[in-house]
């Protein structure tokens, strides 16, 4: 499952640099989505692996009985998770916006604040 | 600490408290200016000399306050003979200044400002010589270069100010960069950055490896501020200031904090080689150098300057010698030089407002004309060239007779010549600034008729030259402040006596020799400064703008190189750094044994995330078409999420598939305004160049998940797992950590979504206001649209969903504490339901119907939470602060209730109201763009053609 679970996060890091490296900002805003899922995972895993043991307490225990999923990145994932996507949200609307006003969605042209020449 | 010593306090505050005043008090005019810098000053004095009789003992006076203790530095002051000597002469100095500048500075010059910079000034410098911790003195020394960047340049209008005071805070501050990181060295080895530890571990510190780079940085910041060679070249374009900042600056203050450093630092530093060679040699060269110069300088100030340089050489070689009679001799010529110095410049200045002048070609025969100021600057000039009964020769005989028995490299004839090559070049230029500027026959030509200046002005000079003549003739009078001054440098308990007659010494022929040959040096001034103009030479200035111009330039070559504007460029180097140096750390440090064994692997698990794999490569080929990426997107959600659910992750679950739902939705919408054309490919270098960059990224991380998925950790989970029935009241614990545990973070993090969900809501705004807004109007979508806007089947289907979709979320919301679920959850499951109707009866329709505003929602999630943790103040707990109880409402199961659960309201509504208002503000586009909005919900009549029971939007 480590072997599996590291393929799976370094794919996702791959792909998604990868596509932020291209100067299209919607191939841009894929890679952005790949790697949020990317960092969550690998914060998620950094919790260690476990199946079949969620962190809830039985019904009229204190405790957990036996050992269960590290709860605390779990917890910071979740924020993250959602975080993640307001984030997205906002660079997606920026990205419309930057089409709608200057027509283009390659950076290499969006040049307003830093003109090529800057004569 | 005894009663007095809080006096410290006062004297180091007083000038920056005074600062304060004149720029007020100039509207009261420039007397009550001057007098109001006059009085902080003197009040300094005066505690000082309260001080002083407990110093003359022989004690040191310190004051300490705890200021951030996990530094080590601490606001401690430390008054000993060598403090002492040098805040007398800085307070005592800044009095006499300040009466003369009174009378100096001219109507149109900005009085209040100038008083202030030099009160600041003096503050910084005063903190130099009474810190008692190191990294105090260091904030002090940065304050000294920055106050005097404000002096230097205070005549804003002229260029040369401005230069000089630019090249004098780079040198300085540079200086004082390099000094810091000696400091630091220091304090390392010591482990304490108080002085008085420091000095009493002047072994240890020359015994330590890094005793040298310690000694080259700090000798950098000493040197650049007393400007040694070659770093001398700041001060003489510094004189573009005004007169009495030169005569303050360049004899008491400023370029004697590098002598006082050295001094200070003299018993923990000296006594090695690489002590002698570095700071004698050095004062050697600049001694000799300085003082060439000097002599064909025409400026009066420049001549001044020089021989400043000059003698700043002849003090540090003394200190470089590291014999405690060269202490001794250097103590006392500090004293010496200041009172010279000071008046000199002084009178420089007169003779300059006088005739409007300071060149010595357009002067001469001013003894008739300004006689007071002929007496004065005769004097000193006579101090300055070591003229017996004149305080300048006992300490420069002092100084020839150590240097008459200085061996360097093996030879004896080394120092001894070149000092005395120094001692007649600063006889030749002391002999020309009599000769040239006041001797001679007068002139009808002076600029200006020149008198004597008001008593106001002569009088601070008038006074330094009577203390010349005072030390000159009786120096046991300085004995007393010489001999504690010394003591305090070297540490030793030593009894000098400070005489005129030594006896014949080699001192003494070498003393008449430079007399002599000053004299006859002067006498063919003529045809040398005629071979010394025509020689070629390096000029500083130069060399030091061709060093900050080529400076900038490769900056702004490095900038343009990595800086150019596209943010591919910026993220290639961010990952291939971040790669780099996380290998380095990587392979650099041993990595500890594998602890866990690796966890099988289900048949069907495997096929889940090898399905991942080939979808996230499946993405990169097929980014080209955009609804196939998305798909793709969201089939990497979809098993991500289902991977947490094997994973024990059930919340994640939930969280991820919701949002995975909201994202795909939220980019159809916008990918209907995107352009739909496969955008240009990057070259193939650059592609390649990509994916290189790209498989090192993903291997590097893989290779991390990889290593700490086998190690086990210490987590602080244990807590969290152990608390969260007992303490929070919740059996799942993911949930209680995000309300109860961790409820700041989770309060920061939904106002973090909520501004973003109102910053979309604003740019969708201005872009729909916008020019763009036109454009959007005017293009024609009915292509690519299907002509059924809103398919019976679906309309029908969300409608009834709606309710259970709440119900599920609502559900989910109230379970959250105790199972799987939550209000972030809860927010998006209903966030989604909404977002149906949206899509299925289009957005008039629904928004006719919503009646509560986005926005307001946000904003009232926000404040049930924060209201809900400050709740928890009325109970004396601290802010967040969870309680709970348990209700049993038949027939409902019994529940509990908790504070907690409150808070997880706020967080539902602030989530469901920013999905909501990033949904909704791109929803708004398709209305401008043309959507068409049904009048009925069902309104696809197959039998009509055209729009008939249509309306436009």
């Amino acid at each position: 499952m480590e072997v599996l679970l590291s393929l799976v996060v370094g794919a996702l890091v791959a792909a998604a640099i990868y596509l932020m490296l291209s100067r299209d900002l919607l191939r841009f805003l894929f890679g952005l989505i790949l790697i949020s899922n990317a960092a969550n995972l690998s914060i998620f895993v950094s919790g260690r692996l476990i199946s079949g043991a969620p962190p809830l307490i039985e019904k009229g225990q204190d405790f957990p009985v036996g050992e269960v999923a590290n709860a605390l990145p779990q917890a910071l994932v979740l924020t993250a998770i959602v975080i993640g996507f307001g984030l997205f949200a906002f660079a997606l609307v920026l990205t419309l916006r930057a089409y709608r006003s200057l027509g283009t969605l390659d950076t290499d042209e969006m040049r307003v604040a830093e003109p090529k020449d800057p004569s | 600490m005894s009663e007095s010593s809080h006096f410290l306090f006062l004297i180091a505050l007083l000038p920056f408290i005074g600062a304060l005043l004149p720029g007020l008090m100039i509207r009261a005019g420039r007397t009550a200016c001057a007098v109001f810098t006059a009085v902080p000053t003197a009040l300094a004095l005066i505690l000082l000399m309260m001080l002083a009789p407990a110093v003359m003992r022989g004690e040191v006076v310190q004051a300490e306050i705890e200021w951030l203790p996990q530094l080590g530095l601490s606001a401690s002051f430390f008054l000993d003979g060598l403090g002492l000597l040098f805040a007398t002469m800085i307070l005592g100095v800044g009095l006499l200044i300040t009466l003369y500048a009174r009378f100096y500075l001219s109507g149109d010059d900005p009085m209040g400002q100038f008083y202030t910079y030099l009160l600041l000034f003096q503050g910084a410098m005063l903190g130099i010589v009474i810190s008692g911790n190191i990294l105090l003195l260091l904030i002090f020394w940065e304050l000294t270069s920055l106050s005097s960047f404000l002096l230097i340049g205070y005549w804003k209008h002229l260029p040369e100010g401005r230069q000089g005071a630019r090249m004098a805070l780079a040198v300085t501050g540079a200086g004082g960069l390099a000094m810091i990181g000696g400091m630091l060295i220091l304090g390392d080895i010591v482990g304490s950055y108080e002085l008085v530890d420091i000095l009493a571990a002047g072994d240890a510190i020359r015994a330590s490896e890094w005793y040298l780079p310690a000694l080259i940085l700090i000798l950098l910041g000493a040197f650049t501020k007393s400007a040694q060679f070659p770093f001398h070249f700041w001060l003489p374009h510094a004189m573009a200031a005004p007169t009495p900042v030169s005569a303050y600056l360049h004899s008491a203050t400023m370029v004697k904090a590098g002598i006082f450093l050295m001094a200070r630092m003299w018993p923990v530093l000296s006594g090695t080689d690489a002590w002698f060679y570095i700071v004698a040699t050095t004062g050697l060269v600049t001694m000799v150098l300085g003082a060439v110069i000097a002599l064909f300088k025409d400026d009066l100030k420049a001549l001044l300057a020089f021989s400043t340089v000059s003698h700043l050489g002849l003090l540090t070689m003394l200190l470089g010698f590291g014999t405690q009679a060269a202490a001794v001799a250097a103590v006392f010529h500090i004293i010496n030089h200041l009172t010279f110095k000071a008046a000199l410049f002084m009178t420089a200045g007169i003779v300059d407002h006088e005739t409007h002048t300071r060149d010595i070609k357009r002067l001469g025969g001013l003894r008739h004309l300004m006689p007071i100021t002929f007496v004065i600057g005769t004097v000193t000039a006579l101090s300055m060239a070591g003229i017996p009964f004149f305080n300048g020769f006992l300490s420069k005989e002092m100084m020839l007779e150590e240097a008459s028995h200085t061996k360097w490299l093996g030879s004896y004839y080394v120092i001894p010549v070149f000092a005395t090559l120094g001692a007649l070049l600063s006889v030749a230029y002391s002999y020309r600034f009599i000769v040239h500027v006041f001797l001679g026959p007068e002139r009808d030509d002076y600029p200006h008729k020149p008198h004597d200046p008001p008593f106001g002005m002569w009088a601070a000079p008038a006074l330094l030259a009577v203390l010349v003549l005072v030390i000159g003739i009786m120096p046991v009078l300085a004995e007393a402040v010489v001999t504690v001054a010394a003591n305090a440098v070297t540490g030793a308990d030593l009894h000098p006596h400070l005489k005129i007659w030594h006896g014949v010494t080699p001192a003494l022929y070498m003393s008449v020799f430079a007399i002599i040959g000053g004299g006859v040096l002067l006498a063919v001034h003529a045809p040398l400064q005629r071979f010394w103009n025509a020689a070629p030479r390096p000029e500083a200035k130069e060399i030091f703008e061709w060093l900050v111009d080529s400076v900038a330039g490769l900056s702004r070559r490095i900038t343009d190189i990595s800086h150019n504007g596209a943010i591919s460029r910026y993220l290639a180097i961010f990952v291939v750094t971040s790669v780099a140096v996380g290998a380095a750390a990587f392979f650099g440090s041993g990595l500890a044994a594998p602890t866990r064994g690796l966890l099988s692997v289900p048949p069907v698990i495997a096929v889940g995330w090898f399905m991942l794999i080939v979808a996230t490569v499946s993405v990169v080929m097929m980014h080209h078409s955009r609804f196939r990426a998305l798909v793709l997107i969201g089939v990497i959600g979809l098993t991500i999420s289902a991977g947490f659910v094997y994973l024990s992750a059930p919340d994640l679950a939930l969280t991820q598939i919701s949002v995975e739902t909201v994202t795909i939705m939220l980019l159809l919408l916008a990918l209907h305004f995107l352009p739909k054309s496969t955008p240009k490919e990057s070259p193939l270098g650059l592609k390649i160049r990509d994916g290189v960059i790209a498989v090192l990224a993903g291997a590097g991380v893989a290779g991390l998940a990889y290593a700490f998925m086998l190690r086990d950790i210490g987590t602080i989970s244990d807590f969290h797992i152990a608390n969260s029935y007992e303490g929070g009241g919740g059996t799942n614990v993911v949930n209680v950590i995000l309300v109860d545990f961790r409820g700041y973070d989770t309060y920061g993090e939904i106002i973090v979504l909520g501004i973003a969900g109102l910053i979309i809501y604003a740019v969708m705004h201005a872009l729909l206001d916008g020019p763009a807004s036109r454009r959007l109007r005017n293009v024609d979508y009915s292509q690519d649209r299907s002509r059924d806007r809103h398919p019976l089947m679906m309309v029908v289907v969300t409608r009834v969903l709606m309710p259970l979709a709440a119900m599920v979320g609502l559900y989910i919301f109230l379970r959250g504490h105790n199972e799987p679920g939550g209000g972030f959850v809860a927010g998006l499951v209903i966030a989604i339901a909404l977002l149906m109707q949206y899509m299925a009866s289009g957005f008039a329709w629904t928004q006719a119907r919503q009646r509560i505003q986005y926005h307001a929602m946000i904003g009232t999630g926000v404040v049930i939470a924060g209201l809900t943790g400050i709740g928890s103040w009325l109970f004396g707990s601290p802010f967040l602060t969870s309680s709970y109880t348990y209700i049993h409402l038949p027939p409902i199961e019994e529940f509990e209730v908790a504070t907690a659960m409150l808070f997880d309201l706020g967080v539902f509504l602030t989530v469901l109201g920013a999905v909501m208002l990033m949904l909704y503000s791109l929803s708004r586009i398709a209305r401008y763009a043309g959507e068409t909005v049904n009048l009925e919900p069902m309104d696809y009549d197959p039998a009509k053609t055209g729009s008939g029971d249509r309306e436009e939007a």
